[in-house]
């Protein structure tokens, strides 16, 4: 089956990332596909490569870059809410005149229709939030 | 043999709902929730918004957000209309509990019972909460 | 279909405004905060126990063990599942709302 995930939580603060990311293994484990993984609110900061938490702690970005790598899963972060938060690839950091970006690798921005296009492509599509 | 999960044929309208249950402003989920609503709109396929519990209060009549120094987004749910986004559902319980009826809401909504609300989710293919 | 709920009852109306949408053939999968309902002897027992008579109800052992509560604490009729177990459920129910 095809799966799509939607992540409305930023990473640490709440377990709804966590909770996304230990299901889409699973699903991965039990043969499915993740196609996407859509973040959107403050779950745009899962998409930052920049957090530095305790070495005895889960880097979560990392984690999510890591599984996309392995199984091909689309990250995308959404252009309105990252704008809003600061969360900028290079494109975006020339185009607001930002001295950097911050995006985390395997993740990408784009605008929420990648979220209906998901809704729409997927079988099914999973809300993790607060 | 084809999955259950197969039947559905390419190109298939599908249904999209919307479920806001909380109040505006307190958390940026009503104003980011209207955001993909209006992209959503663009893709064609069939939306829905169900308003219920705190969601009501979302569109309440008479929103100012002058002292607080946030942007008052309410007018938006009347623009709804231009997009073709046309149902717009909110729970008759969660009115009366808040002491609220059709008179205070300031676009035009159907009010249902939470039995009616349970079960147009019940027919949904993509279930969205914020 | 799926609901998941993910906040105490002690804390959130969540569980109530799911069971008060989820028909009679819907399941329901507690995660997170929302594990602390499955819980024998709490002041929610008896609705939980209500929602069996007309739902299948699962937790999530993991989120269960990791608050320090056993799968023999939890109520009698509540499955515990673990990940794969999630993602079975969301392979038998079309759809899922996440009571947030």
């Amino acid at each position: 089956m095809k799966y799509a995930i939607l992540v409305n939580e930023g990473p640490y603060q709440h377990q709804a990332s966590d909770t996304a990311y230990q299901f889409c293994k699973a699903a991965i484990e039990r043969g499915h596909e993740v196609f996407r993984a859509f973040f959107y609110h403050d779950g745009v900061h899962n998409g930052s490569r920049f957090p530095v938490p305790p070495q005895d702690d889960r880097n979560i970005p990392v984690q999510w870059s890591e599984l996309a790598a392995a199984h091909d899963i689309d990250l995308v972060v959404c252009i309105a809410a990252a704008q809003r938060r600061g969360i900028l690839d290079e494109g975006e950091a020339q185009r607001q005149g930002k001295d950097g970006d911050n995006i985390a690798p395997g993740f990408r921005i784009s605008g929420l229709g990648q979220l209906i296009e998901a809704g729409i492509q997927c079988d099914r599509l999973l809300v993790f939030g607060d | 043999m084809s999955e259950p999960w197969e039947e559905e044929g390419p190109g298939e309208i599908r249904k999209f709902m919307y479920v806001n249950r909380k109040a505006p402003y307190g958390t940026i989920y009503a104003l980011e929730s209207l955001e993909v609503v209006l992209i959503a709109a663009a893709f064609e396929q069939d939306v829905s918004m169900v308003f219920m519990d705190d969601g009501v209060f979302q569109i309440k009549k008479g929103q100012d957000t002058g002292q607080i120094g946030m942007k008052n987004f309410s007018p938006t749910y009347r623009a709804l209309e231009g997009y073709d986004v046309e149902k717009l559902y909110v729970e008759a319980e969660s009115l009366s509990e808040r002491g609220l009826s059709e008179d205070d809401l300031l676009v035009p909504v159907e009010v249902m019972s939470r039995d009616a609300i349970a079960r147009l989710m019940d027919e949904q293919d993509v279930i969205l909460s914020f | 279909m799926l609901h998941t709920v993910n906040k105490s009852p002690f804390e959130r109306n969540t569980l109530n405004a799911c069971l008060g949408h989820a028909l009679p053939d819907s399941a329901v999968l507690l995660i997170e905060d929302g594990v602390l309902a499955a819980v024998q002897g709490t002041a929610h027992e008896t609705e939980m126990r209500k929602a069996l008579e007309q739902h299948s109800v699962s937790v999530l052992g993991p989120d269960l063990s990791a608050r320090g509560l056993s799968p023999e604490q939890v109520i009698p009729g509540i499955n515990v599942v673990d990940y794969a177990g999630f993602v079975e459920l969301t392979e038998n129910h079309d759809k899922v709302q996440a009571w947030l």
